[in-house]
């Protein structure tokens, strides 16, 4: 038992502590951002992994969601605990509805197409001067507290991680796997591709906004810089570090980038360059990713005690 | 008494660029029947039944299931309506354990509704059902093989597995493409009574074959293609004395 408890386990906890064993308050803002990317990053490996659409489409959850929550907010006037699930689901099937007929594409061209709607939708803010133009939507109300505002996003990444990696085990998400592994099949079996594949880009695409709400809450702010490449780049640069296809790789793989990259500013302008390196260094020696490699070295080591 | 059709098919034409890969195909299938596609290589039989089952856009004909048409739909849903196929090519999961790979039939909106082959009414767990299909179509189950990984299976249980995947629809139709290719003399054998056991169970087969001695064993009907062309149809006795047959598979007599 304690053999699967004990690194679930570890993982809650060390979460669930984080806003304690972390100091500053600097840092503490970090750990935040962090959360919203790893978001992203399990949403971006379930689509990938698990249906098989390589989406970059995370700047354009993240913007959809921050928008939708600032307008709620500052124009209804609705609190944090309204305009957070209302801008989850609702700018979920809007990025849903919007991607609806890029869903025949596969691979590669899924991606560039999902590339192209953050930057699109910024563009349009900016030249038609909508929704505060590139000043954006100011005066969005904050959290309550710090804690709420902690514990909020700290336990909806947990709930989203167990409940992803419960659904890719049961039958609904064996259906997902077939859909990337062999889309042929499932059309022979009754079944709609495009109903499952939705579906799935409805969970990615809800998380996104969960986290781009979060995120304009959390800044007090809605502007085009939340359609931000970033959001889009960093999800796949940690399915490759954290190791694809695990869903808790992800997870490891923003705690490690995010932080780094905040780390490197104290060496400058050098600091894409260092960045660079580590990724490189992790692609080149550790190109299955951390959990891959650090679950079969638990699962080894366990087998090695028994002997 | 007068068979009833369950399967027509009105002049389906197809052509791949300049290629006519079908010219005004039209054939039908008698309910409870096994009807044989025969015709040497490159001569559209895996085209046509791409065609009749959605999987490829039909440049102009008909078809019919049970007198409604059925032509340009999508595959998933002729296959919601009970004509499933197997591939030529195996298409299994291979990540999964070949009873897992019945997970998905068995999900589907078509399995749900009929309770899966054999199953009547409300669907039970999913993995037992699985097993329980498998067993039916000649994987033992006390032995390891309904839980290997669908990679590790040889041949003739892949072929076996494309079946099941159409047995969880509680199929009316199924369409095989070429079940036989590829097996050892062993594995047909033991196939040949699986067939006749499914057409026992009321399922209308369509099978595509290039092994013309087994097909003929167990075929009602055989309809002959060439060159995107019908060029008869008829029992296999007839088919195997038609001069113009002969001509197509071995060649015309005269030089």
């Amino acid at each position: 038992m304690g053999y699967l408890l004990v690194p679930r386990l570890a993982l809650i906890m060390g979460l669930l502590l984080l806003p304690f064993i972390i100091p500053s308050l600097y840092w503490q803002r970090v750990i935040f951002i962090v959360f919203i990317y790893a978001l992203l990053s399990l949403g971006f490996d379930f689509l990938a992994h698990f249906v098989g659409l390589v989406s970059l489409g995370g700047g354009f959850f993240i913007g959809v969601g921050a928008y939708l929550a600032a307008i709620l907010n500052t124009s209804l006037g609705l609190p944090p605990a309204v305009t957070i699930p209302i801008a989850t689901i609702i700018g979920g099937a809007i990025c849903t509805l919007l991607l609806l007929p890029c869903l025949p594409l596969r691979g590669i061209y899924f991606a560039i197409v999902t590339l192209m709607y953050p930057l699109v939708l910024m563009r349009i803010i900016e030249a038609l001067n909508i929704l505060g133009g590139t000043d954006g939507i100011v005066g969005v109300a904050s959290f309550q507290s710090r804690w709420i505002e902690q514990y909020f996003i700290i336990a909806m990444v947990l709930i989203s991680l167990f409940g992803l990696r419960r659904l890719v085990n049961e039958d609904m998400g064996l259906v997902f796997r077939g859909v990337k592994d062999n889309d042929q099949a499932v059309k022979a079996s009754g079944i709609s591709i495009t109903f499952y594949k939705s579906v799935a880009v409805f969970i990615t695409s809800a998380l996104g906004c969960l986290g781009g709400a979060y995120l304009a809450h959390f800044y007090m702010w809605a502007g085009i810089s939340q359609f931000a490449l970033d959001f889009s780049i960093i999800p796949i640069a940690a399915t490759v570090i954290g190791g694809g296809g695990t869903l808790v790789g992800p997870l490891l793989g923003t705690f490690i980038l995010v932080p780094i990259s905040e780390l490197l500013r104290a060496v400058g302008t050098l600091r894409i360059v260092f960045y660079a390196l580590i990724l490189t260094a992790f692609i080149v020696f550790r190109s299955e990713g951390i959990m891959v490699y650090g679950q079969r070295k638990y699962h080894q080591f366990e087998r090695w005690v028994k002997v | 008494m007068n068979p009833k059709i369950i399967l027509q098919v009105e002049k389906v034409s197809k052509a791949f660029g300049g290629v006519q890969a079908l010219a005004n195909v039209s054939f039908e299938v008698f309910e409870g029947e096994i009807f044989g596609i025969i015709g040497p290589n490159g001569s559209g039989k895996t085209t046509l039944i791409n065609c009749v089952t959605g999987f490829i856009k039909m440049d102009s004909g008909k078809v019919f299931y049970r007198d409604k048409d059925i032509s340009g739909r999508a595959p998933h849903k002729i296959a919601d309506l009970g004509i499933t196929r197997t591939f030529q090519v195996m298409r299994p999961y291979y990540t999964l354990p070949a009873y897992k790979n019945l997970i998905v039939p068995l999900f589907s909106p078509r399995a749900r509704r009929t309770g899966g082959w054999r199953g009547g009414g409300r669907l039970g767990d999913r993995d037992t059902v699985g097993i329980d299909i498998l067993e039916e179509i000649g994987f033992e189950r006390d032995s390891f093989v309904p839980y290997k990984l669908a990679s590790t299976l040889p041949t003739g249980y892949l072929k076996r597995l494309e079946l099941a995947r159409c047995l969880a629809l509680r199929p009316e139709v199924i369409i095989c493409d070429e079940v036989f290719s590829g097996l050892s003399m062993s594995e047909i054998a033991s196939m040949v009574p699986l067939i006749e056991r499914l057409q026992m169970d009321g399922i209308t087969l369509v099978m595509i074959e290039h092994r013309l001695r087994e097909l003929f064993r167990v075929a009602n009907r055989v309809m002959v293609l060439n060159f995107g062309e019908k060029l008869t149809e008829g029992t296999p006795e007839e088919v195997m004395e038609d001069e113009r047959v002969r001509e197509a598979y071995i060649g015309s007599a005269e030089i």
